[in-house]
């Protein structure tokens, strides 16, 4: 069922939805809130993103789309029982003094004592914590890959980083960090150094460089390399290096222990909505992210 | 955890890095089999496509099949498409691929064992799996003696300080006290107690997990949770198949043995213990240990259980053969696929609670279930014809299929009358988190490569629950009747109804 709702208010919607849910045979037992906050300008691909979402989770997903044309007003669309196990609900916010008071509108709509979680797949405010509609959020994830300058915005976010925030650029290196703690369990040796290769406006890669600084307390130097995304991590040892190599491969990389033959492991780049799905996981705020946002900033100043 | 106290790359605040087995290899006897094809294959591919499988990973399979390992792998990839959980990944496969083996032989044959310890030692050097081997025995167990001595004979499980040799059985461990203990001798003859998994694949890791956070976690539950407020306990578990082409192994064991000895009691064991001190294996074992000791069946087995045997009849729209009339099965057979069993737990906090036990072939439909069912209100301010369809309350844990939890309790029908009506309140898992349950196979291989062995009985609990089941099964076996027949598609004959109403109580349809 889809119901729209033009020039309308967060009481109509909230009445309205209600409705729907109990003319669908709505099964309740949603897990969470999801507020996905876009521009009008990428708003087609965010709301593909929150739908997968949606379908995945049973969830109650509310994409907030800004617009800045025309007199300040909501519209809103409703659907339920869309081949999604819960509620998607778009509102496009016109004009900048609701957008203002976005927190609003929105609030009476978040589902009660299920967690929150606020996500910016483009562009996010400096200071999500900050942010009328993220101050909403339990949970506030930005993804520096979706801005203009990723590694410029991974340092923003290590700034104004609150208990609470993560960025996709963390959650796209865990594979990459099993792997390396793997090798570790496998080979226990002292890492006398590290060395990261990677496309050079590669965020993740700085952040695993420095997720390895704080572990491991050496120095990891960054190497560029061509093709995109990291390429290569090897951590160096008294009796050689253990090297993880994604080679010419986007799917699989080459794994190197010393003393151990050569060996072929999966490691593909995950799509967006297994990185959303590892980041619904879990609701508290992630230390270790803490701490490698902690150690970026103490390269590059504050 | 070791691991995580030396290993600079762990911290348990990180939980997002997944625990990743250290390299191995998994040899499976009697790889040809439903179930390797059906859950072992499809789990091991689940686990590499979660990231949980090392780098050096060998699977090695074993069977009487003139194979070359080319076509063992077409297997294993056909099984893997057609069964895993998880989405196919091209990459994964190749992964897993570089580590697949097959050794063809019997059981019997010496130079099949020489051509095995090669292959492993290959294994070893090629993938780096370091000496670390887990067996994995899905065979019957009357073939165990000769794997177990064989893979002694040839050396196949040497042991130095920094590898490690680990066996897993299924169920059914014996058929019988006697049985049971003879099994154990042989295995351990090979295999210390910590190196021996035994695997109730009915009853995965999350159940037991999921029913320890419901009744620990939480302080609404435990207060109730006694013969003050329990009336009595149901346990079922129902499928809705039949023998299919397991009449060899059904026919002379029956459900009871088959179901009853291990899964049911294991769910009664974990619904009826005492708060563990801790979560650790040896805590879970001696609560489960201490109940299993204390239950018992009543006496009076004429009364208290009841055995069927499914006949002809209908399910689900389709005509279906009657237990004598399956390929295999004697005709004269009087071996039951309906066992109903009552069990008292002679406890202070269970005294007077009947646990009633079912376990069955061809019932309507296939669930798993524990339902606590409480007493009624001491005082009910109501009319009779108020309370007319008020049942009583209960808390069902769903175990198969849509694990979850339902409650059921009484409200008033919208209306000016008063009329009170029993209502559900459901929760499942599959809808409330953003995560699916691994399939229990996949938590199993898991711990039994990880070295994690908590949650699987050891011999003694084994030993606990024949000592539960065995005079029912000996007074059965006096019995010169057969089973009552009941229409396959049914729940049951009516001699479990009557079991049940000679207590004052009726089953409830799961």
């Amino acid at each position: 069922m889809i119901i729209e709702l033009n020039d309308t208010s967060t009481k109509e919607i909230a009445a309205e939805l209600l409705r729907a849910r109990q003319s669908v045979g709505g099964t309740g037992g949603m897990v969470h809130t999801l507020i996905v906050v876009a521009e009008d300008h990428n708003s087609a691909d965010v709301f593909e993103a929150a739908q997968a979402s949606a379908r995945v989770h049973p969830s109650r997903v509310i994409v907030v789309v800004y617009s800045d044309s025309g007199d300040p007003h909501l519209d809103a669309e409703i659907q339920v029982g869309e081949g999604t196990p819960g509620d998607l609900l778009a509102l496009r916010i016109h004009g900048s003094e609701i957008r203002e008071h976005a927190g609003s509108v929105i609030l009476p709509l978040l589902l009660p004592d299920s967690p929150t979680i606020v996500w910016w797949p483009h562009e996010a405010p400096e200071n999500p914590a900050n942010d009328p509609v993220g101050a909403l959020g339990d949970r506030r994830i930005t993804d520096a890959a979706g801005s203009e300058n990723p590694k410029v915005a991974l340092t923003t976010r290590a700034r104004n980083h609150t208990p609470g925030d993560t960025d996709l650029a963390w959650t796209r290196l865990t594979r990459w960090r099993a792997l390396l703690a793997a090798s570790l369990d496998q080979y226990p040796h002292t890492v006398t150094g590290a060395v990261v290769k990677a496309a050079h406006d590669n965020a993740p890669a700085m952040l695993l460089a420095a997720w390895l600084e704080d572990r491991l307390d050496v120095e990891a130097r960054m190497e560029v390399h061509e093709r995109p995304g990291v390429s290569e991590v090897r951590l160096e040892t008294a009796d050689g290096d253990i090297v993880i190599n994604r080679g010419n491969s986007d799917a699989i990389a080459l794994y190197n222990v010393p003393g151990q033959p050569e060996r072929k492991v999966a490691l593909k780049r995950r799509p967006l909505t297994e990185l959303l799905t590892e980041e619904l996981q879990r609701m508290d705020a992630d230390d270790i992210f803490e701490a490698a946002v902690g150690r970026v900033l103490v390269k590059v100043g504050p | 955890m070791s691991i995580l106290s030396t290993n600079p790359l762990r911290d348990p605040q990180d939980r997002r890095l997944p625990q990743i087995a250290g390299p191995c290899v998994l040899v499976i006897f009697g790889v040809t089999g439903d179930l390797s094809r059906k859950k072992l294959m499809p789990a091991v591919y689940d686990l590499a496509n979660r990231g949980m499988l090392p780098p050096g990973f060998g699977l090695v399979g074993f069977a009487r099949r003139d194979w070359a390992t080319q076509d063992f792998a077409q297997q294993v990839h056909d099984a893997v498409k057609e069964n895993a959980r998880t989405e196919f990944r091209e990459e994964v496969w190749e992964q897993l691929l570089e580590g697949i083996r097959f050794v063809p032989g019997t059981f019997d044959d010496d130079d099949a064992f020489i051509r095995l310890r090669d292959t492993i030692q290959e294994l070893d050097n090629a993938r780096g799996t370091g000496g670390n081997h887990a067996f994995y025995l899905s065979i019957p167990p009357s073939s165990f003696e000769i794997v177990v001595s064989q893979l002694k004979r040839h050396g196949l499980t040497e042991r130095t300080e920094h590898n490690w040799n680990r066996v897993v059985i299924e169920k059914p461990f014996g058929h019988d006290l006697a049985s049971a203990r003879d099994l154990n001798e042989v295995v351990s003859s090979l295999f210390d107690p910590h190196e021996v998994f035994r695997i109730d694949h009915y009853l995965g890791k999350e159940t037991v997990q999921n029913m320890m956070a419901l009744r620990f976690a939480n302080q609404m539950f435990e207060p109730i949770w006694n013969n003050h407020y329990v009336s009595h306990v149901q346990i079922t578990m129902a499928e809705d198949i039949g023998i299919g082409g397991r009449a060899g192994y059904y026919d002379g064991i029956g459900a009871a043995r088959d179901v009853i000895q291990n899964h049911l009691l294991q769910l009664l064991a974990l619904t009826a213990m005492e708060e563990p001190t801790s979560f650790e294996a040896s805590q879970l074992r001696a609560e489960k240990k201490k109940v299993l000791a204390a239950a018992r069946v009543p006496e009076n087995m004429d009364l208290h259980t009841a055995r069927g045997q499914y006949c002809a009849g209908w399910q689900g729209g389709r005509p279906v053969k009657g237990y004598l009339e399956e390929d295999g099965v004697d005709p004269a057979s009087n071996t039951e696929t309906y066992a109903a069993i009552r069990v008292d737990v002679e406890n202070r906090r269970w005294a007077g609670v009947p646990f009633y036990l079912r376990a069955a072939k061809r019932m309507p439909r296939r669930v798993t279930e524990v339902a606590l069912s409480f007493k009624r209100a001491p005082h009910l301010p109501f009319t009779a014809t108020d309370t007319e369809d008020l049942g009583v309350n209960a808390l069902v844990m769903r175990i198969q299929p849509d694990e979850g939890v339902t409650l059921r309790f009484g409200a008033k029908v919208p209306g000016t009358q008063m009329e009170i009506r029993e209502v559900s309140m459901d929760f499942g898992y599959g809808g409330s988190f953003t995560e699916s349950s691994p399939e229990a196979y996949e938590r199993l291989i898991l711990d039994v490569l990880l070295g994690d062995p908590p949650l699987f009985p050891l011999q003694e609990e084994v030993e606990l629950s024949w000592k539960i089941l065995d005079p029912v099964i000996e007074h059965w076996a006096a019995q010169t009747e057969q089973p009552q027949p009941y229409v396959a598609g049914s729940w049951g004959p009516q001699c479990g109804i009557d079991m049940l109403a000679a207590d004052g109580f009726t089953w409830r349809r799961p």
